[in-house]
């Protein structure tokens, strides 16, 4: 019988064989080559540093009323002036002003929305699909529950009872964010529940929570991130919304959604008081997708299309 | 078949049961309802008259109970701003919130279905990057912010279509553009990945061994296979568009069932926000319900597993 | 007389792009089958023997890149033809039996649909004729009330019973051509020798030219008149079923034959032969024996140039240096160990 070249080692055996590069190298690689990653992280870090920076950065206080110069012109504008830039709001304020601190307020909600809600989902969803059984039918009507309820007019009663402080609305809002994470997640762990590395953790003895946070969060940690990403872009649209409504960040807070409704009685002669901070609204939101899809194409291109 | 019927309605009956209890409770969240609709400087005795005359007496356990079984006769209550019955309030608007999720619905499918067939069938050329851009300004642009865009251009500068009111077809075309570019992300991208797991399976490929035509492999063996999640989401949509409407509506002075829910709110009429918030829950459920029931018809390995 | 060539591919080459250059998925390869015959492809998978299925279907991915000398079936040219007239002859002069018989039908349509489906659309006759056809391929194929099963959706059925309908569907409209690519990989060992059979016992009756592609030595014995072995998306050696397995004259072929266990003279408790190393990546510029990583009478000058066909007779070549003599010797050596 043939058994003797079994062992024989030829050192150009592997002359065919392609050096293949680690998996962080790979995804640094490709980070670096995604146009819409690049982009939209460039203006995501942009719009965060304006939002730290703003105290520092702004030309005025956006709190600080002249009634003497209301409604000035931006600059492009016939009677506009360097003081300011973007010219000035229906009170007198300096409009940049806002807006730059307008970020904070949509960064901030937009991030702890997602953080809160990731982390409720993201739970939810875990023990339903770890455990199954009766816990998952019961986390499967939870689910179901949240879905058929109407999320913005739950949303806006919320805040009609809660008032509209910054924590109630995160609160709020990760109220009707949370189903996303848990859907996925839950399925993802169901996944790889069967899988025999979990068989081994259990046969061992390893509790339930550590095999939990051990073994299936860093499987689903991607993903995770992904819809963090895509539900913090909505978040901020629905802070815009509520306070457009008037049910969210109350005046003279400056939020983005607040300056395009108190814009909005000016809106015929004076355009630039919606559209300023509607753009802005518009282009974090387009920024954050877009890293987000970048995150999603850099860790795991197979999913991709 | 008759299985996976009749325990899709045992939840459905479960999650309805749920949603009521919630909407019940929403805006009782506040504490002393009775006291509130007093006003602030009523006297103990006038608060307590008040609670006998809605009843806010009584536990709150008897309440609902009373509220259920009412509302199951379709006795929802009186509003306690106008002092009409509910039932009545709410079908006098239903119908313009309908006919606006109808018609953004159409919008958004005959948008997203030919442009998320034409990007599967070309994935990464100009096509398919403009359909994924306009998918990505459809998801980024904030609807309030769009609606006024609208207004801006058509209304005021072009002078196309009436700004605000809900008599003519005319009147609706802002608000279903509005609303359809919105939803037609999601559904431009489940054809677009739907279309590419079809076409990139077996059965694609054995229709084409055939000899079948391109037009088809793909409107007949590859369409029909991805509308199915397609079903689903118009499902879920049309129940998002009901709820959704709140801003549109208030934007477009469109008398529908979201701007009467958004004025409850704000004047804490618990009676006509429950009954809204608990109307639209039964409408998803049935909705959903019903787009399962379209879907196992369309798939035999539902219909006859 | 000389019975007719029916699918004739000379100098076949399909090129992919991928991230990391060019994929040589198939090179130069050439081969003829005639009426009635079976001709086996045999090799490990990734050898190019799918790839080489689909480039004579002209249902390659629209990134792989085919060129050929010559490409005809039954006399007429393929390669100068626009993709609707390769599209007429697909399903009807040319039919394809796949690996996965779950999968390769549509779910949401019935059997029936799916069968006379073909037949109308190359214009064989009306509804009518092609349920009629349809039934009695389904007959053929050894099923019982076959209408019964047509009003059924793929789903309901077996997967030996899918992959008969695979075969019914092929035959529709009498294919002058049928290729099989794995056809019975998926199938369990009982369903597998029956649908071997039935495939066999079809194809001598319609008088169809037959490609059977396999990596199983067992069903290249049972069922094929000429073989063809594929290493590495080259031919490398060609020859009658006899010829094959009697003197093998390729390196790859013999180790190949010697996988295979022989009932009194493989010794329980022995090891099994097996080929040493991997197949090489194809991707890039190529020079010399594919196998030379693997081989064990590897020499300098299988390191450069192009290793070309050694034609022994007519339908019998090899590619190797070695002579036919010295390559038998090796392998009646090992054999005899």
């Amino acid at each position: 019988m043939n058994n003797q070249s079994l062992d024989t080692t030829d050192d150009r055996a592997d002359e065919f064989e392609v050096s293949v590069p680690s998996p962080p190298e790979l995804m640094k690689r490709r980070a670096k080559s995604h146009i819409g990653f690049i982009l939209g992280g460039s203006v995501v870090l942009i719009a965060l540093l304006v939002a730290i920076f703003a105290p520092v950065l702004a030309p005025a206080d956006p709190y600080d009323q002249d009634l003497t110069r209301r409604l000035i012109d931006p600059i492009w504008g016939a009677k506009g002036t360097w003081k300011n830039p973007l010219g000035t709001d229906a009170l007198g304020r300096d409009y940049l002003s806002r807006i730059m601190f307008g970020s904070q307020v949509s960064l901030m909600i937009g991030f702890f929305a997602a953080a809160v809600s990731a982390i409720v989902g993201s739970c939810i969803g875990m023990i339903g699909g770890y455990f199954g059984g009766r816990i998952d039918n019961f986390i499967m009507y939870l689910i179901n529950v949240k879905l058929a309820l109407p999320g913005l007019l739950v949303a806006l009663s919320l805040v009609s009872v809660f008032g509209g402080s910054i924590i109630a609305l995160i609160l709020i809002l990760s109220f009707l964010f949370w189903d996303r994470y848990a859907v996925v997640t839950r399925s993802v762990t169901q996944q790889i529940r069967v899988n025999d590395y979990i068989t081994a953790a259990q046969a061992l003895g390893t509790s339930h929570t550590r095999i939990i946070l051990g073994e299936i969060l860093p499987n689903v940690m991607n993903q995770i991130i992904v819809i963090a990403s895509l539900e913090m872009a909505v978040a901020i649209i629905i802070e815009a919304a509520l306070s457009f409504l008037g049910l969210g960040v109350q005046p003279p807070t400056p939020s983005w959604g607040l300056l395009v409704s108190e814009g909005r009685s000016f809106m015929f002669f004076k355009p630039h008081l919606i559209v300023l901070p509607g753009m802005a609204i518009f282009l974090l939101v387009i920024a954050i997708n877009m890293m987000g899809d970048g995150i999603r194409d850099i860790t795991a291109p197979e999913g991709r299309n | 078949m008759a299985k996976f019927l009749i325990h899709r309605l045992y939840i459905s009956v479960l999650v309805a049961v749920t949603v009521s209890v919630i909407a019940f409770g929403l805006l009782r969240l506040s504490g002393d309802l009775a006291a509130e609709l007093a006003g602030e400087d009523a006297t103990p005795e006038e608060i307590a008259v008040i609670a006998t005359q809605y009843g806010l007496d009584k536990p709150l356990y008897v309440q609902y109970f009373n509220w259920a079984g009412n509302a199951l006769t379709g006795d929802l209550g009186r509003s306690l701003f106008t002092n009409e019955p509910v039932t009545e309030m709410i079908f006098d608007r239903i119908g313009v919130t309908i006919k606006l999720a109808f018609f953004s619905i159409v919008i958004a499918l005959i948008i997203s279905i030919p442009l998320g067939v034409l990007a599967s069938v070309y994935p990464n050329t100009w096509i398919d990057r403009t359909s994924l851009g306009l998918a990505v300004f459809g998801q980024a642009i904030p609807n309030f912010f769009f609606a006024l865009l609208l207004i801006l251009l058509f209304g005021v500068k072009l002078r196309w279509f009436p700004i605000s009111g809900n008599d003519t077809f005319a009147h609706f075309i802002m608000p279903t553009m509005t609303l359809g570019i919105g939803v037609m992300p999601q559904f431009m991208r489940l054809t677009r990945t739907g279309m590419l797991d079809v076409l990139g399976s077996d059965f694609i490929r054995t229709a084409r061994a055939k000899g079948l035509s391109p037009l088809k492999v793909l409107f007949k063996h590859a369409l029909r296979n991805a509308i199915l999640p397609i079903v689903s989401l118009m499902a879920v949509v049309l129940g998002f568009l009901l709820g959704g409407t709140v801003i549109i509506e208030s934007i477009f002075a469109l008398n529908g069932v979201g701007f009467l829910a958004f004025e409850s709110i704000l004047r804490q009429d618990f009676p006509v926000v429950q009954s809204i918030v608990f109307i639209l829950s039964l409408s998803y459920i049935l909705l959903t319900l019903s787009s399962d029931l379209i879907n196992a018809q369309l798939d035999p390995r539902i219909r006859l597993g | 007389m000389t019975v007719p060539v029916v699918l004739n591919v000379e100098n076949l080459s399909v090129e992919i792009t991928v991230p990391a250059g060019t994929l040589h998925a198939v090179s130069n390869l050439s081969l003829k089958v005639h009426q009635g015959e079976t001709l086996c492809i045999v090799g490990e998978s990734g050898c190019g023997k799918s790839i080489t299925s689909l480039a004579i279907m002209n249902l390659l991915p629209s990134k792989a890149k085919l060129t050929a000398d010559t490409m005809s079936l039954e006399g007429r040219d393929l390669l100068d033809i626009r993709e609707s007239e390769f599209a007429s002859l697909r399903g009807d002069r040319i039919g394809m039996i796949f690996q996965d018989p779950m999968t390769s039908l549509n779910p949401v349509f019935r059997i029936g649909e799916q069968l006379e489906e073909v037949y109308i659309q190359h214009g064989k006759g009306g509804r009518k004729e092609a349920r009629e056809r349809a039934e009695f391929l389904l007959e053929k194929v050894g099923i019982i009330a076959p209408a019964e099963r047509l009003s059924q959706y793929p789903h309901q059925l077996s997967g030996g019973l899918r992959q008969r309908m695979m075969i019914a569907m092929t035959l529709m409209c009498d294919p002058a051509m049928i290729i099989a690519d794995e056809p019975t990989t998926a199938l369990d060992v009982t369903m597998q020798a029956q649908t071997l059979n039935l495939l066999r016992s079809l194809q001598k009756e319609c008088n169809t030219g037959l490609v059977l592609i396999t990596h199983d030595l067992g069903i290249v014995a049972r069922m094929a008149d000429r073989v063809m072995v594929m290493y590495a998306g080259r031919s490398v050696e060609t020859g009658t079923a006899v010829e094959i397995f009697e003197k093998p004259t390729h390196p790859y072929t013999q180790g190949l034959i010697n996988c295979i266990p022989v009932p009194g003279r493989t010794k329980p408790g022995s090891h099994l032969g097996s080929i040493r190393g991997i197949v090489p990546a194809l991707v890039g510029d190529i020079e010399g024996c594919m196998f030379r990583n693997r081989c064990d009478h590897v020499s300098e000058e299988c390191y450069s140039g192009e290793i070309g066909l050694n034609e022994i007779s007519e339908g019998r070549a090899y590619r190797c240096l070695l002579s036919p003599e010295e390559s038998l010797r090796n392998f009646k050596l090992k054999g005899a160990a």
